[in-house]
């Protein structure tokens, strides 16, 4: 058998990650707890140099490495590009968190860049080994993250049901994987698409892609596979609820696309069937449910599950704009969702979690900025122009809108978007109409203000001129 | 039915038998080794396959290595097991129909009907010399170089885990420093007064 050595150039960002993330583990034994802070900044530094690495080596073609386990095209790397961004503002919002809390620990870092690095093999999987190891590693750092507050009962909660609910979601797509390999013989992405095109009876190759399915909407944690993810946004220390709910939908919504869109183009009549269910029920029960919850941190998760639903129509419509407006809905929503969690590190203090929505009252006497900022990601995710989830949900409508006969989905996805207008208005007159209930300043380190404030001004940046982003993800699903 | 078609069959209902004994039988030991015994058909039904590696390795790792881990947890724990079992046949009802119902589906798609040999032609016989731990050699450190260094990753970040949640320093735990012990010196520990001897009364 004759054996070449793969073109590891592609990978590179992976292979540098890799070493910065063992270096800093090594590292991070030598340094004493005062000086804590050098950890942070090496993590911080390694997510830069992988960010400009990624970005000087940025392709618009296709190439394979690695016996093709491994591509990487324009979307893996705006993906990536997207997590490094994303996982570098969660390092940033935690730090002052995780001081005050004992929390301080090279193994948050460490396990946030291998987690990173899942993410990388995820984005850039193109065999359904990696994509199932990538998922792998990514699932057991997070675990680990939500565990990592020993003493706090919600957080070892939160981290078993989130273990024993991700091994059975892990199974399902191992099942899944199991039948379509069946079929196909292969584990290669564009061979499997290939047989898949050429069998007759699809039966079989149905029956793993409802497994698959099932996979991808754990880990996306789309209604009826989302019981999960109250909890664990709730229980775990809020610094990891800002990792999870982050970059995390990325790496899930590469997997969708790798999985369905590459592997299973040919079944997309089906395919399309139960992801307007999944999309449905996600909207439905994350905008309802979300209602009546008096915890900010469960209010942003079904807010989550609601979102994912937006993010399943653009994939649903089975075209390359649908895909292009589902990517730009998550990159959008990962920026929004780190500003409001971000919020509530902001709020809070020693001893003290600002995640009660009663705790938001009166915030605009307190300190205007903040109340401000909360209104812009508030209205952002309600979808109100001229923010960028307002252009985000627009996006996808449109191309819902353009498919044939999908025009009364986007009815639904529109009354079910009014109804969760409900409790991001309630969250803005609670903070602007009420009285305040904690008199306490809002202490704060300048670092985390800058950034919070940059972040808020980017929704609404974004939101005046969006035409960027957009061209961006169309260019990047297009090659 | 010819001798590999009675193996088989024979350990596919044992491993089935033995895999519903792990989740009814009540003591958590007597789960632990049919466990064992699941595995152990399983390496047999991979050894038909001619997958000689596969079964040694399941044997090796899981039965003799994985499993007596377990059972040591197992016994160090005093895990209460009515306690467990609350709400057991309260399910039940509602387990057994979904599960009925799961497997009849199962069995409806993953049956002959799909699978039979019209469909999918008998897989080639390899020829006796063939090895099954060579063929995996050469392609695990080729072929699937990269999956194969994802896997020793994810084996990192589960030591990393392991350690950071089970790794506790109280700092009112008393243990010995053997590099402060050797470094003392006389005068650490003796300390020479002098007094002015007592007169006797």
């Amino acid at each position: 058998m004759n054996f070449e050595t793969p073109n590891i150039i592609p990978a590179i960002p992976e292979i540098t990650l890799l070493s910065l993330a063992c270096l800093i583990l090594v590292v991070d034994l030598f340094v004493k707890q005062e000086n804590r802070i050098i950890t942070y900044l090496l993590s911080q530094a390694s997510l830069l140099i992988v960010f400009l690495l990624t970005l000087f080596t940025f392709t618009t073609e296709t190439q394979f490495t690695f016996s093709n386990t491994f591509v990487r095209d324009s979307m893996s790397d705006v993906l990536k590009l997207g997590v490094y961004i994303s996982v570098f503002i969660v390092f940033l919002y935690a730090k002052d968190y995780l001081r005050q809390r004992d929390m301080f620990k090279g193994e948050f870092y460490v396990l946030g860049l291998f987690g990173v690095l899942g993410m990388m093999i995820l984005i850039s999987a193109h065999n359904l080994l990696t994509i199932y190891l990538g998922l792998e590693l990514l699932s057991l750092s997070m675990y680990a993250m939500v565990a990592m507050q020993r003493n706090s009962k919600a957080g070892s909660e939160a981290a078993m049901k989130y273990f024993v609910l991700g091994a059975i979601a892990s199974g399902m797509l191992l099942y899944g994987m199991s039948m379509i390999y069946g079929v196909t013989g292969s584990l290669d992405l564009a061979e499997i698409s290939q047989k898949v095109a050429e069998v007759s009876d699809q039966k079989l190759t149905i029956f793993g892609m409802v497994f698959l399915i099932v996979g991808i909407a754990f880990k996306l944690g789309a209604v009826p596979f989302h019981m999960w993810v109250p909890d664990v946004y709730h229980g775990a220390p809020t610094s990891v609820t800002l990792y999870i709910a982050s970059a995390p939908k990325i790496a899930a919504f590469a997997m969708l696309m790798r999985l369905l869109v590459d592997g299973l183009s040919s079944l997309q009549p089906h395919w399309q069937d139960i992801l307007i269910i999944l999309a449905i029920a996600s909207m439905g029960i994350g905008n309802i449910v979300a209602i009546a919850q008096g915890n900010l941190k469960r209010m942003l998760a079904y807010s989550a599950i609601s979102h994912v639903g937006f993010l399943l129509l653009g994939v649903l419509t089975g075209q390359q704009a649908g895909y292009a407006a589902s990517m730009f809905y998550v990159l959008s929503y990962v920026l929004m969702s780190l500003g409001s969690f971000g919020m509530i590190v902001l709020l809070s203090r020693k001893g003290f979690e600002a995640d009660n929505l009663a705790d938001y009252k009166g915030l605009n006497e307190r300190s205007p900025w903040a109340a401000f900022m909360m209104l812009i990601f508030m209205l952002s995710m309600a979808g109100v122009p001229p923010f960028l989830g307002f252009w985000a949900k627009f996006a996808v409508l449109k191309e819902v809108v353009a498919a044939d006969s999908l025009l009364w989905l986007a009815v639904v996805a529109v009354i079910f978007s009014i109804i969760g207008a409900f409790y991001y208005l309630r969250m803005i007159k609670l903070m602007y109409f009420d009285k305040p209930e904690d008199t306490q300043a809002i202490t704060a380190d300048l670092d985390l203000k800058v950034a919070l404030s940059t972040n808020s001004l980017m929704v609404l940046g974004l939101g005046l001129l969006p035409g960027g982003l957009m061209a961006l993800c169309i260019a990047a699903i297009a090659h | 039915m010819g001798i590999e078609q009675f193996i088989f069959y024979f350990f596919a209902l044992v491993m089935v038998a033995s895999a519903t004994m792990v989740i009814t039988v009540r003591n958590p030991v007597q789960a632990a080794l049919f466990l064992v015994l699941t595995f152990f058909s399983c390496a047999i039904i991979w050894m038909v396959l001619e997958a000689e590696f596969l079964a040694i390795v399941l044997v090796l790792v899981y039965v003799g290595a994985v499993m007596v881990l377990f059972l040591f947890v197992v016994m160090m724990l005093d895990i209460n097991i009515d306690r467990m079992r609350e709400g057991f046949i309260r399910y039940l009802p509602f387990g057994v129909l979904v599960g009925l119902l799961m497997a009849g589906m199962l069995i409806s798609v993953v049956g002959s009907v799909n699978f039979g040999l019209d469909k999918f032609a008998e897989p080639a016989r390899h020829a006796a010399d063939y090895n099954n731990t060579r063929e995996l050699g050469l392609v695990l450190y080729t072929k699937y170089v990269y999956p194969f260094e994802i896997a020793a990753v994810i084996l990192l970040v589960a030591i990393v885990a392991a350690i950071a949640l089970t790794l506790r320093r109280r700092p009112t735990t008393k243990y010995q420093k053997p590099e402060e012990q050797i470094a003392v010196k006389r005068d650490d520990r003796i300390r020479l007064v002098s007094m002015n001897s007592e007169k006797k009364k």
